[in-house]
């Protein structure tokens, strides 16, 4: 199934403290009242931008370097992020997001640019960007986080199958 | 068990005596894992995500411990509740709970013995990479990974290639582990091992104690690494001596393993690093930075709040006085550290040149409590990360360097070279 919506671009090296400050995290689990703090410290209207009609957050290399948090991911959940596209990802960071269901696809993020229309079909492994009229490829997630992903997360994986069920 | 095959790294020969098979890198494994850590600022999510699973108790509750350092004790109420939270879960689970003031958590797991050479272990917690250094697997994962480690013992793990770094020449005076580790940072920046793990070599990591080998291995991840790893030698084996009733296996490389790559850096060239806002690879030699303000010093973290390092800032402070215009913060790594460095004499050399002792545990460094910086002002920090907004204020500056570095600026009230106290002997 595709989603389409709207890209936000931002740059390199985009670290945890950047996607929910550590001064939150430690405040609570209500994960509602920490999304709107996402994204807060690069651009403090993230949340009003992205969240009413979703959106894909786009960055360049080693985006979520840095802390373990998984309020990262979450709270980019919490915003309607539909999924980052990045050059590259920090693996803690990575591995969170496929726990926790959210997408990540590892692209040339070149080919987009902030406001672009794009479609994403995962399943499928499609990427277009509907402004450009171009497609963006990109490599599969190896089977053992597409099997989590298509689970909806870790934690639903267990749920299901009472423990590791993959490869 | 598996028979040994040549040609491996620390990392591939970990992977396959915990998952049962011939691990090499790429290969992904689902691997038994020796224990599993979190802290307060990760297991109320992890207790959550074990909650959506259905999961009742733990694997082995001799193998799991929670720690309260990051927030600790608690400033503000949402932060009571978390820590109740996980107070109940060890009740319920019989997990090892580490409450307020015990440390933190990646001195208080290789200090119980909870984790030996050889082992595969996962913190939900980035730096769990510290235990590299004593030749143990070991990486930090999410709340949701936690969860699951901690529910069956296991986690999928992607076999990691191995970045060989080496070490040569010998460590000048004033110039600390903290300062190779930097150097590194400077040279590879924050994505230069990404995906990968280090293996760390050479003459002057063998010269180094334990203490400041885990200084190198805790900041792998300041580079993207999964992993630090050391091998275990006749040091490692010793600082184990009475540390538990579990048995180190050291795993060495072999001499013919695969490095995805190798670098040699000549530590005798190297002098005091100082990392500079807003970023670990934004790295200077001491000279660029010295005479840049600073409001506030802090010396700990899981980085640099081991006795050493205040042995190091007490042998520069004695008989000092911290400048008038900065405050200095310092917060040993664990309860047994501030015991040890109270008998020392160290903590009454501190405090009489004017330190503010907190409690041990990770003090300011992750901006909850315990010295949240002011608009505009500079910190000299032990820490092993200066993100924007790290300490609790977007509009602060961190510069990273040695406990020395930390020791002689506190003193001039600027960033400060420290070798002068080194040069000729004894401060």
């Amino acid at each position: 199934m595709a989603i389409t919506a709207k890209a936000f671009k931002y740059g390199d090296d985009i670290n945890t403290d950047y996607i929910i400050s550590g001064k939150y995290k430690f405040k609570s689990n209500d994960m509602a009242a920490m999304s709107v703090h996402a994204m807060e410290e690069l651009d403090p209207h993230y949340f009003e931008k992205v969240s009413p009609e979703g959106g894909f957050l786009v960055a360049g290399t080693n985006f979520g370097m840095g802390s373990s948090r998984e309020q990262a991911p979450l709270v980019l959940i919490g915003s309607n992020t539909k999924a980052v596209l990045a050059k590259s990802f920090a693996r803690i960071f990575y591995r969170n997001a496929i726990n926790t269901g959210l997408p990540v696809v590892e692209c040339d993020t070149d080919l987009i640019t902030d406001g672009d229309e794009l479609s994403l079909d995962l399943e499928a492994g499609v990427l277009r960007n509907l402004t450009q009229g171009t497609e963006i490829p990109f490599p599969p997630l190896p089977p053992v986080m597409a099997q989590l992903l298509a689970d909806g997360g870790l934690a639903a994986h267990f749920r299901e199958h009472g423990g590791f069920a993959v490869k | 068990m598996v028979v040994p095959i040549s040609g491996k790294t620390i990392a591939e020969k970990i992977f396959s005596a915990h998952s049962d098979s011939d691990a090499h890198a790429g290969d992904i494994v689902v691997a038994d894992v020796d224990f599993v850590m979190g802290q307060d600022g990760t297991t109320p999510l992890a207790i959550r995500a074990l909650e959506s699973m259905g999961v009742e108790s733990v694997f082995d509750p001799a193998k799991v411990a929670v720690v309260m350092d990051h927030s600790s004790p608690s400033p503000i109420e949402g932060v009571s509740a978390l820590h109740t939270m996980m107070r109940e879960f060890g009740k319920k689970t019989g997990a090892k709970v580490y409450d307020v003031g015990c440390g933190v958590c990646h001195q208080l797991i290789p200090e119980a013995g909870h984790v030996v050479p050889g082992d595969l272990m996962v913190g939900c917690d980035s730096h769990t990479c510290t235990y590299g250094a004593v030749n143990v697997f070991s990486t930090g994962v999410g709340s949701t990974d936690g969860a699951a480690a901690m529910a069956s013992g296991k986690l999928w793990f992607k076999v990691p290639d191995t970045m060989k770094v080496t070490y040569t020449g010998e460590l000048p005076p004033g110039v600390f582990s903290k300062d190779l580790i930097l150097a590194l940072a400077g040279r590879i920046g924050v994505d230069g091992a990404t995906y990968m793990a280090l293996e760390f070599h050479g003459p002057v990591i063998d010269a180094l104690s334990v203490d400041a080998r885990m200084t190198i291995s805790n900041m792998a991840i300041e580079v993207g690494a999964k992993a630090g790893l050391m091998k275990a030698d006749a040091k490692t084996l010793a600082w184990y001596e009475g540390r538990g009733d579990r048995t180190p296996n050291p795993v060495d490389p072999d001499d013919d393993a695969v490095y995805a790559d190798e670098l040699v850096l000549d530590a005798s060239a190297i002098g005091p690093q100082v990392a500079k806002p807003h970023a670990v690879d934004n790295v200077s030699p001491i000279e660029e930075v010295a005479g840049t303000p600073i409001a506030q010093g802090y010396i700990g973290t899981c980085t640099n709040g081991r006795l050493e390092d205040l042995k190091v800032a007490a042998d520069i402070l004695r008989g000092r006085q911290v400048h008038p215009d900065v405050r200095l913060i310092i917060a040993p790594a664990s309860k047994q550290i501030l015991l040890d460095a109270m008998e020392a004499g160290y903590i009454r050399d501190l405090v009489e040149a004017g330190a503010v002792m907190v409690t041990p545990g990770c003090g300011p460094c992750v901006g909850t409590h315990n010295g949240v910086p002011s608009d505009g002002e500079n910190v000299i920090s032990t820490a092993n990360r200066n993100f924007k907004g790290r300490m609790g204020n977007s509009n602060a500056f961190i510069y990273l360097g040695s406990p020395a570095t930390v020791a002689a600026s506190v003193i001039e009230g600027v960033i400060t070279d420290p070798r002068k106290y080194f040069t000729g002997g004894e401060a």
